[in-house]
């Protein structure tokens, strides 16, 4: 699956912030591949550089930030080095990204048909009126009721809810072959969130697409994703098979990260925690960020962890992998 | 909608009468008259006379409902110095003074507008830190003084551009322009640009501070995601944004270009409605000071009123909570 097949190719991605205080290494050296019709999920706590994953890929690192390393192969081709014109014109058609928060995507001032008409006229010679049926079914295709009707409205007439479908609805649009899908239902309630989940996959598989969907929900990912990354102070630490990883965790922070999920654990009993804090990814240290709160460190741990394959396709970064009781 | 305006335009009324009692009563109390309405030689009986023919007799309460009930009948007073009504005078310097206002508001979008976004958009190049250098020397310098140095450059040195007077003029729709015959035209550029030099640098200010804010928002990385050209990105999506500031600060200024006029007016030369003033106050030419005042604060009302419809259509949220209401 990671073969050249792979839609989307990242190798050892540096996205750094250059910022008064010191050098913020949101991305440091992050590698993972998605093939068509292929979803994975991106974990990690708050600020572990996720959304800065996806900007980098889409090449829309805003200064003080800059990717200083590595390689994005899309389809075989590095984008790193590609024009900003190629890259526009590859942006919102072969790779579309939905972002985090849906009360702010949406610009308020411009009714959703002038938002959507635009994305497919900014890649394509086509009327308006082909535009505006297409805007018109891929609305209907995220579930928004009367999409007549709601092309005309403005965005504050939509709940957040809906702001995010019209969002996806945006992305789907071109029919990409990669979406970047960032805590695309983490506004949304449950009932909505599953419906969503259960429609992106299935756009997914219909149309070939290749879908990172990036949340810190474990749940999510269990039930959507055919992959996982575990990230973890801008570095990911587990990747694999979404039910090697969840079922076998090798890091101690994926361990404590699927204990500290309701569902795991023994009722009555208290939820396990990871203790400490996340680091501040400012001046961070060598060696493995998670020393401070790991039960399993050790001296070795203050130098840089490699990246092993303990088992077949399942990765893991630490010296000390929990593989007791798991062969 | 509607209601949203019926509701304005009754707080408009109320601003109006206010302001009428304010400006009669400020008035009355500056200056007697009498000594300018009156031969020096004339005796007791004249001047009762002349008192009684303009209701100067009268205790100033009465004076003001007279004036009052005839300024609703659009008659505010005869000058004492032209001996026509006042109403009158004004009204026929208003095109000098409008057309000036509307040159340097025009100076303010399409100059000062670009120069704004563009500050805000690279606020470390070095042309945007020349941008807002300037910007400072307009906020600071005296109009007066910028006004007699332009006359200097332009007009005595370089002897480019006149710099008295509206040139020739020609009838646009039964009022006479400048800005239609080239004459006329290179009159308008010195008192237009000076005039409009403090609006040009407000308009900096606002069109980069709001470009500053709205281009670090959600919705124009969003935009950039989408695959659009930067052109539109900052034509359209910001450039709607940030309109809606602008325009509430130019809008409100517009009042303001009116007033200072004044200034500019006087420095020129320019045959307006402040100029007019101004002589008027010299000579305590009471009734056109009040007809004055009073149309300066209707034109205020007005533009106030327009600029709220217009903020309305720019942001569709305000457009919902009207519905609301
Ligand atoms: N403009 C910036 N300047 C400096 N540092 C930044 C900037 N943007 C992001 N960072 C840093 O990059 C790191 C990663 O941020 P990112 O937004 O990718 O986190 P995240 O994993 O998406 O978190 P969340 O779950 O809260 O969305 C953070 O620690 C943040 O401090
Ligand atoms: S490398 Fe050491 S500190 Fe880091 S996770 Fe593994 S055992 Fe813990
Ligand atoms: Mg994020």
């Amino acid at each position: 699956m990671t073969s050249a097949r792979s839609t989307l190719q990242v190798e050892g991605l540096e996205t750094y912030f250059f910022t008064k205080a010191g050098v913020v290494k949101a991305v440091d050296g992050v590698s993972f591949a998605v093939g068509r019709g292929e979803v994975m999920g991106l974990v990690g706590e708050s600020g572990c550089g996720k959304s800065v994953t996806g900007f980098s890929i889409m090449g829309l690192v805003d200064p003080p930030g800059r990717i200083v390393g590595g390689q994005v192969l899309f389809n075989g081709e590095n984008l790193l080095t590609a024009s900003e014109e190629h890259m526009r014109a590859l942006r919102g058609s072969r790779i579309a990204m939905i972002f985090q928060d849906p009360m702010m995507t949406l610009n308020p001032v411009l009714r959703i048909d002038t938002q959507m008409i635009e994305t497919i006229r900014a890649h394509e010679r086509i009327d308006h009126a082909s535009a505006r049926q297409r805007a018109r079914d891929a609305l209907g295709q995220v579930g928004i009721p009367s999409p007549d009707e709601r092309l005309r409205a403005y965005p504050h007439q939509f709940s957040g809810g809906m702001r995010q479908r019209v969002a996806i609805a945006i992305a789907l649009l071109n029919k990409p072959d990669l979406i970047i899908a960032d805590e695309p239902t983490t506004a949304l309630d449950v009932t909505i969130q599953g419906q969503i989940l259960y429609e992106a996959q299935k756009l997914c598989r219909e149309l070939g697409m290749a879908l990172i969907w990036i949340t810190h929900d474990l749940a999510v990912v269990a039930g959507l994703a055919d992959k996982i990354c575990v990230m973890y102070a801008g570095k990911i630490v587990e990747q694999g098979l979404v039910d090697d990883v969840l079922d076998h965790p090798v890091h101690p922070y994926t361990v404590g990260l699927i204990g500290s999920v309701p569902s795991h654990n023994p009722r009555g009993q208290p939820l396990a925690q990871i203790p400490g804090m996340t680091p501040s990814l400012l001046n961070l240290p060598p060696g493995c960020a998670f020393r401070t709160r790991c039960s399993r460190a050790s001296g070795i741990c203050e130098q840089e962890p490699r990246l092993s394959e303990p088992r077949s396709g399942h990765k893991v970064r630490c010296f000390h992998p929990c593989l007791e009781g798991h062969a | 909608m509607s209601v949203f305006i019926i509701r304005r335009l009754l707080q408009s009324i109320v601003v109006v009468a206010v302001m009428s009692l304010l400006v009669f009563f400020a008035v009355n109390v500056v200056g007697d008259p009498v000594d300018m309405l009156i031969n020096p030689e004339a005796d007791q009986a004249e001047i009762e006379k002349t008192m009684r023919a303009f209701g100067l007799d009268r205790p100033v309460h009465e004076q003001y409902w007279f004036f009052l009930s005839n300024a609703v009948k659009g008659d505010l007073g005869k000058s004492f110095i032209f001996g026509e009504p006042a109403l009158k005078l004004i009204v026929e310097r208003m095109p000098a003074t409008l057309e000036l206002a509307f040159a340097a508001l025009l100076l303010a979008v399409v100059i000062a507008l670009p120069l704004g976004i563009y500050a805000g958009l690279k606020p470390d190049s070095k042309f945007s830190k020349t941008i807002m250098a300037g910007s400072i020397l307009g906020f600071s310098l005296p109009t007066f003084w910028v006004g007699l140095m332009m006359i200097m450059v332009f007009a005595v040195m370089l002897g480019w551009l006149p710099s008295t007077g509206r040139g020739e003029t020609t009838s646009l729709l039964g009022i006479q322009v400048s800005f239609l015959t080239w004459d006329g035209l290179r009159h308008l550029v010195l008192p237009a640009l000076n005039l409009s030099l403090f609006k040009m640098s407000l308009t900096i200010r606002v069109a980069r501070a709001a470009t500053r804010e709205v281009v670090h928002q959600d919705y124009i990385k969003f935009a950039h995601a989408k695959g659009l050209s930067s052109r539109r990105v900052i034509l359209v999506h910001l450039l709607k944004n940030i309109m809606i500031p602008v325009v509430t600060v130019l809008g409100l200024e517009l009042g303001g270009l009116i007033a200072f006029s004044v200034v500019t007016e006087t420095v020129f030369a320019w045959p307006g409605m402040g100029k007019l003033v101004i002589e008027a106050i010299q000579n305590l030419d009471r009734p056109i000071i009040v007809a004055y005042l009073m149309i300066t604060v209707l034109m205020f009302v007005t533009i106030n009123l327009l600029v709220d419809v217009l903020y309305s259509v720019l942001d569709p949220r305000v457009r919902l909570q009207d519905v609301k209401a």
